[in-house]
């Protein structure tokens, strides 16, 4: 090559090198921070590997990028006819048409073995410690940790980010739509196993720290799993389009000690053994009064006012459903009304806060029906459907 | 050779014309009013991702806009824009009169407004637009979907109807219609990515018909091809919507692929590098494109050995993709080159392309695709390979033949810039997307997490560079049938081969009535 080829050369190169020297600091991190470009490695084994492998590809590509375009924009800059080049009369060459089939394939067969290797270190469900039902719903998570005793701790994980800031009404937070109200908590160094599935429509279950993307689809269980190494927050969301709040259902996920991990658990048992226990207890009107102010200001009052005036819901003061006969009304707050935004509350809220909240609405905002309804009765009707 | 030209005239000369140039005009106009469309979608799209939150468009409508999109890009602007091509362009170049079944050319393109028609208004309908991606995954298209669904799957019939009738107007023109002595592997490149391209559509626009056929019944009569409550499975809507999806992305890009092949070789002054192995190239692409549509599939919970087949099936079309590549920069290789328009286009596709294609491998390989997949990665892929791939060709091909169409010369320098703008603009657009999706950003999402918020600005501000300059690429077309410095040279370029540079300039209604002699 001579000088001037050369030095095309180096300029072609130098973007290239820029790219990558960013591309090498961005991978430290493993949360997603501003600016990053490149993928995390993460903190598993698996992810690791999978950043190795996407690494290796860049790489090679960088290179045969390097030679193509380098030939390429060799031959732009020096074969024009205003530098007074003759074209050349060749038009094909079996030896170097056979070797530019055989090279590619060898790379690829290259590239071939460690993808191999890592996807079937995806596949190895072997001893894993831990099982978790995760189910995807317009527009939100749920999560059950699958007890060998039948006591499975389940929740439901919602978008915590409030309407203002989403509106532009309020400064963003530091976490913007990746916040929960519940976060799903992981023991450290478990091999947790996942299975996948959705209550509707397909999602996908995405945390790229915790290498792990696994579709959920209505009807079919998926597995998947991950070993997280380190303790910390690790954050990612829906990744299939699931209608219109796809952009809305973040997943957050606490990786903790065990220790962190066995009391979080506990107390999440104690707490549903409690809702067990207030199943068949019969409630005064005053105690559902309190309690379902609490549940109406936490699920119901954004859609339906603070006096029950309505909004984006239905006024419930003087409404017909919530003065009218019981069953209907615990029908609605249970199914929703599909395709409206009045969703189905019957897996989100437990029967007691059911019960509890369906009680305030018949008797708060001047609907003064003075009827109680008790845990039991959502229990039944649940059952009956 | 008949002299005379349209047998009548005002509007019914364009509604009952059976004349190919005739028909190739009203495709290739259509294709850009549909880009222009499906483009302020985009501009819609990137406006509201131009910052965090939401500021111009609800969630409902974003869905809507993304699907409406992808939907009148590739069937709307893409595909009829190379079917106009075809007309043009392959009876001049096999040495045809016209082609071969000209009454069902003048119907498959009279389908194709009306049609759009149809999709457009649902925008202004009850529930909105179809608003479940492009990809119109089910049960999120039939349980799920706006009551417009129903006039979707129509227009997807008739698209479909359209594309066959097309696509064997095609295959009968260049099997009996080529001019003595022109054998098949004498055939520009461009008939053959196009009789190729033409096999593949036959092949699976029924399969598409199939599909949205059983969401129609889904939806309408009760049964459940895709619901598992019924026994179904939505993981078939995939497998059967791929196995058309995969040979669509080859079907836009082969006739790309014709096209450069066709322009390099003029403006290296030598012969396109391994003709042969073009061809063979073509065909093994077209084969392999229908077995690996699962490599979209990935994350849907296939088993192992599945993965895997479908893994290295997938590498396996870098080969043949490696070796069209390779014959086009040694076509250019030690050549006499000029850069005109055309070829600015053509080496920027070849540039692009590439690009795309690195991408492609990087995404064929199934364990680190669990991370690429359904991520903005994933959009700046197939923006590279499609747009870069498609749009940019389209662009040189119009250039290239427009003096032969019209007899008149479009302005070059804006030509140039034409093609330095959008090279930036779309660069910039679509080079930080992959940044975006390696750090995690999902496709199809209206509003995101702060850490995304400066390449999606950057992104945005590329996408509306890349959509101004295609103002300036209509103004110039205008503006050359207007008002462009005429040429009658039959050559327009002096590197120039084949028979469409044999016929007058501007070439007459009719060309070719008796057959050229070719040697
Ligand atoms: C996201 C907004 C939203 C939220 C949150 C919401 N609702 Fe609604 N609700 C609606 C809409 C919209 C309707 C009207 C549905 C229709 O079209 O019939 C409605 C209707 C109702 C009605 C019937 C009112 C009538 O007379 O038509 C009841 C009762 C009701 N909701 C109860 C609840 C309860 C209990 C909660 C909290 C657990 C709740 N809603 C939370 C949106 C909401
Ligand atoms: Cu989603
Ligand atoms: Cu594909």
């Amino acid at each position: 090559m001579h000088s001037q080829a050369r030095r095309l050369f180096k300029l072609a190169l130098s973007p290239v090198l820029l790219l990558l020297g960013l591309l090498s600091t961005g991978a430290l991190a493993e949360e997603a921070q501003r600016w990053q470009m490149n993928l995390s490695p993460g903190v598993t084994e698996v992810g690791a590997e999978i950043y190795e492998l996407h690494m290796i590809v860049i790489w090679i590509c960088v290179v045969i990028g390097v030679v193509v375009f380098g030939a390429m924009f060799y031959s732009v800059f020096t074969h024009r006819k205003s530098k007074g080049a003759k074209p050349a009369d060749f038009h094909e060459s079996t030896a170097v048409e056979i070797a530019w089939t055989v090279v590619p394939f060898i790379i690829l067969i290259v590239m071939a073995f460690p993808a191999t290797k890592t996807l079937l270190e995806v596949y190895n469900f072997e001893d894993t410690e831990l099982d978790i039902l995760v189910t995807g719903y317009q527009w939100k998570w749920k999560y059950e940790y699958i007890d060998e005793n039948g006591e499975n701790v389940a929740f439901f994980s919602n978008l915590r980010t409030g309407k203002t800031e989403i509106y532009n009404e309020d400064g963003k937070g530091e976490h913007y739509l990746r916040e929960v109200d519940e976060p799903l908590v992981l023991p450290v160094n478990t091999k947790v196993r996942f299975l996948v599935t959705a209550n509707d429509v397909i999602h996908s279950w995405w945390v790229p720290s915790l290498a792990v993307k696994k579709d959920a689809i209505p009807g079919f269980i998926n597995e998947t799993w991950s070993k997280p190494l380190k303790t910390g927050v690790y954050r990612g969301q829906c990744a299939e389009l699931c209608g219109r709040d796809h952009g809305y259902m973040p997943i957050v996920v606490h990786v903790v000690e065990q220790d962190e991990y066995d009391s979080w658990l506990a107390g999440k048992k104690v707490k549903a053994a409690k809702i067990k226990s207030l199943m068949d207890k019969q409630f005064t009107l005053d105690e559902q009064m309190v309690a379902g102010k609490t549940v109406y200001n936490q699920y119901c009052v954004a859609c339906h006012g603070v006096n029950g005036e309505g909004g984006i819901g239905n006024a419930i003061a003087g409404s017909s459903i919530a003065t009218g006969d019981i069953y209907g009304h615990i029908d609605m707050g249970v199914n929703g009304v599909p395709g409206t935004a009045m969703q189905a509350f019957g897996a989100q809220l437990n029967d007691v806060d059911m019960a509890a909240v369906l009680t305030f609405q018949r008797n708060a905002f001047g609907n003064n029906m003075g009827d109680i309804i008790q845990p039991i009765d959502v229990y039944n009707f649940k059952q009956g459907q | 050779m008949g002299a005379h030209g349209p047998a009548t005239q005002g509007l019914m000369r364009w509604v009952t014309t059976t004349n190919h140039k005739d028909i190739g005009t009203m495709y290739l106009w259509f294709s850009f009013a549909m880009f222009i469309m499906g483009g302020a979608f985009a501009m819609i799209i990137r406006a509201e991702l131009f910052q965090p939150g939401l500021q111009i468009v609800e969630p409902e409508f974003f869905n809507q806009m993304t699907t409406m999109h992808g939907l009148v890009m590739v069937f709307g602007a893409i595909m009829p824009s190379f079917v106009g091509l075809a007309n043009w362009m392959i009876p001049m170049m096999i040495g045809a009169p016209d082609m071969a079944l000209p009454r069902m050319n003048n119907l498959s393109f009279w389908i194709l407004p009306p049609t759009f028609l149809l999709l457009a208004s649902t925008l202004f309908m009850e529930g909105g637009a179809p608003n479940f991606g492009w990809t119109f995954y089910a049960p999120l298209s039939t349980t799920y979907a706006p009551d417009t669904v129903t006039f979707f799957i129509f227009g997807v019939h008739l698209m479909g109807l359209s594309s066959i009738m097309g696509s064997i107007n095609i295959i009968a023109t260049v099997v009996n219609l080529r001019a003595p002595g022109m054998t098949y592997m004498k055939m520009p490149m461009f008939v053959w990515t196009w009789l190729i391209t033409a096999f593949l559509l036959i092949a699976v626009m029924p399969v598409l018909a199939g599909l949205v056929t059983m969401m129609l019944m889904d939806i309408h009569f009760g049964t459940s091809f895709f619901s598992a409550a019924g026994g179904g499975d939505p993981v078939l809507f995939q497998h059967v919507f791929w196995f058309f999806g995969h040979p669509e992305v080859y079907i836009i890009i082969l006739p790309a692929f014709g096209v450069v092949s066709q322009i390099i070789p003029t403006f290296a002054r030598k012969p396109l590098f391994g003709y042969d192995s073009m061809v063979y190239a073509t065909a093994s692409i077209a084969f392999l494109s229908f077995i690996v549509w699962a490599h979209h599939m990935y994350t849907v919970g296939m088993p192992v050995a599945g993965e895997l087949f479908f893994m290295y099936a997938t590498m396996l079309i870098a080969v043949p993709t490696g070796v069209k590549v390779f014959n086009w920069i040694t076509t250019m290789w030690k050549g006499s080159m000029t850069f005109e328009t055309p070829m600015l286009f053509s080496i920027g596709f070849v540039f692009l392309f590439t690009i795309g294609g690195f991408t492609g491998v990087m995404l064929s390989l199934a364990p680190v695709d669990f991370q690429y997949h359904d991520s903005y990665f994933v959009v700046a892929h197939f923006h590279y390979v499609m747009v870069a791939g498609a749009v940019f060709s389209m662009s040189a091909a119009v250039y290239y033949w427009l003096p032969k169409w019209c007899g008149k010369m479009y302005n070059e320098s804006m030509g140039k810039a034409h093609f330095w703008i959008s090279f930036v603009g779309f660069n910039l657009t679509f080079f930080p997307q992959h940044f975006l999706g390696l750090a995690g950003m999902p496709r199809r999402i209206p509003d995101y997490a702060l850490q995304f918020t400066d390449f999606n600005t950057m992104s945005s501000i590329g996408a509306f560079i890349y959509g101004s300059s295609q103002i300036l690429f209509l103004f110039n077309v205008v503006r050359t049938i207007v008002a462009g410095k005429p040429t009658s040279e039959e050559k327009t370029w002096e590197g120039a081969e084949g028979l469409e540079w044999t016929v007058p300039t501007p070439a007459p209604y009719h060309t070719f009535s008796t057959p050229p002699e070719v040697k």
